[in-house]
C-alpha cells in the first residue's frame, strides 16, 4: 500500500521506517530541510522537503494515488488542515491524525477526521492499566461505528468470575469476542463462565463503557 | 454585537478596537500576554488569556452567544481551526478566518468558512494603486485613512 506521511519527527521517522520495513510505498514530507536531509540520510529517497499543509505538494507527494495519510505533526491544527485537504483535494480514502490535546478527538470528529490517535491518551490508558483496581481498558475505538474494543482481566475477587456470560447482564450490543485463558483463545457463548486469571475482550457501544464495567466488576 | 476575536496581533487588535469603539461588546483571546499592548489604550473589551483553539477557551470568550467570531491570529491553520469549531461546533452565524495562503482561503471557502486573504486583497489593491484603477480601493482606502489619522491624533 502506499503511506503519505506528514511530519518527519520522532513519531514520523519511526512510523516511515517501520511501513518500510513491512514492505510499504512511504513518502515522508517535512518542511525542516535539516531534518529531511538527515531522515533521507537514513530512510532513502522516500523524502519530499516540503509543508504537508499545502495542496501541491499533497499532489506532488502523489496523495491522489494513496492509500492513507497519517499526519503526525506536534501540532493539532496543522494535522487537521493536512488531513482535510487530504481528503477534499487529494480524496484519499483514509486519512490519520495525531493529536496532541486529547480533548482535540472530539473536534476532529467533529470537523470530518474520524481516525485519531492520542499519545496522552495511550499513555493515560497505560497508566490506568497498572493502577491494581484497573483490570479495564477501554482500548480503541472502532472506525466508522459507535462501537469500541474494551479489555478486562477478571481477578480473584472481581463479582462476574464464576458466572455465565449469558448471566452477567452485559448492555444489549455489548458482547464478549474473546477470552484469553492461560494463553489462548477460548471460545465463547452464553455458557461460558469466566474465571479468575481471564484477560477478555468486549466490543460495546461506546456510550455503555459504564455498563460494561458495572457487569463486570459490579 | 457580541463579538469574539482570537489572535491579538496588529489586525486583530485593531479590529476589537474599531468595534469596541462602535459599541460592540468585544472579547479577544490570544496565548500571550504581551501581544494585548497591541490594543488601543482605554479599550472597553475584555481580554482572555488563552489558546483560541480549545473549545474551553471559546467558551470561555462566550462563544455561545458570539454574533460573530474572526479568527486572526499568525497560523492559517490555527485560524481555520478555530474558525471550524466557531461554526460548525458552536454554530456561530458569522465566522471569518485571516487566510494568508490564498489556495487554502478558497478550499475552505467552499466548505462554510469565509475566509480573507491578505495577499490578493493588499497585492490586488496595490496593482489597482499602480494602475490608476481607482474604483478598486476607493472605499477602502478612505475607511482605512480614515482610521489611521484617528490612531495618530490619539497617540499624539
Amino acid at each position: 500500500m502506499y503511506f503519505v506521511i506528514a511530519g518527519g519527527g520522532e513519531v514520523g521517522f519511526h512510523l516511515a521506517k517501520a511501513l518500510l520495513e513491512a514492505s510499504h510505498e512511504v513518502m515522508l514530507l517535512e518542511s525542516d530541510r535539516r531534518r529531511a536531509q538527515v531522515i533521507a540520510e537514513q530512510l532513502g529517497s522516500v523524502v519530499l522537503n516540503a509543508p504537508a499543509d499545502e495542496g501541491r505538494y499533497q499532489l506532488e507527494a502523489g496523495c491522489q494515488r494513496a492509500d492513507a495519510v497519517i499526519a503526525v505533526t506536534g501540532d493539532d491544527p496543522v494535522n487537521l488542515i493536512i488531513c482535510q485537504l487530504a481528503k477534499w483535494k487529494c480524496n484519499v480514502p483514509r486519512v490519520i491524525a495525531r493529536v496532541n490535546d486529547p480533548k482535540n478527538e472530539i473536534v476532529f470528529k467533529a470537523l470530518g477526521i474520524d481516525e485519531t490517535i492520542s499519545s496522552t491518551r495511550v499513555i493515560m490508558n497505560v497508566i490506568e492499566q497498572e493502577l491494581p483496581s484497573g483490570g479495564f481498558m477501554p482500548l480503541m475505538p472502532l472506525t466508522g461505528s459507535h462501537l469500541e474494543l474494551i479489555e478486562a482481566e477478571i481477578a480473584a475477587g472481581t463479582p462476574s468470575a464464576g458466572r455465565a456470560i449469558g448471566s452477567l447482564g452485559l448492555p444489549e450490543g455489548a458482547a464478549i469476542g474473546g477470552i484469553v485463558r492461560k494463553g489462548a483463545v477460548v471460545h465463547t457463548d452464553d455458557d461460558t463462565k469466566l474465571q479468575i486469571g481471564d484477560r477478555i475482550v468486549v466490543l460495546s457501544p461506546t456510550k455503555d463503557e459504564a455498563g460494561v464495567r458495572k457487569a463486570l466488576f459490579g | 454585537m457580541n463579538i469574539v476575536i482570537v489572535g491579538c496581533g496588529r489586525v486583530g487588535a485593531f479590529l476589537a478596537g474599531q468595534l469596541a469603539k462602535a459599541g460592540h461588546a468585544v472579547t479577544i483571546v490570544d496565548l500571550d500576554r504581551g501581544s494585548f499592548e497591541h490594543l488601543p489604550r482605554g479599550f472597553g473589551g475584555t481580554t482572555l488569556l488563552g489558546n483560541g483553539t480549545d473549545m474551553d477557551v471559546l467558551r470561555a470568550a462566550g462563544i455561545e452567544k458570539a454574533d460573530a467570531v474572526f479568527t486572526l491570529t499568525q497560523g492559517d491553520n490555527r485560524n481555520l481551526m478555530a474558525a471550524q469549531i466557531a461554526r460548525q461546533i458552536f454554530g456561530v452565524k458569522r465566522v471569518i478566518a485571516k487566510v494568508n495562503d490564498p489556495i487554502r482561503a478558497a478550499l475552505y471557502r467552499e466548505h462554510d468558512i469565509s475566509t480573507v486573504s491578505r495577499t490578493t486583497i493588499l497585492g490586488t489593491l496595490l496593482e489597482a494603486m499602480l494602475m490608476g484603477d481607482a474604483e478598486v480601493g476607493k472605499v477602502l482606502m478612505e475607511k482605512s485613512k480614515q482610521a489611521e489619522a484617528t490612531m495618530a491624533g490619539e497617540l499624539g
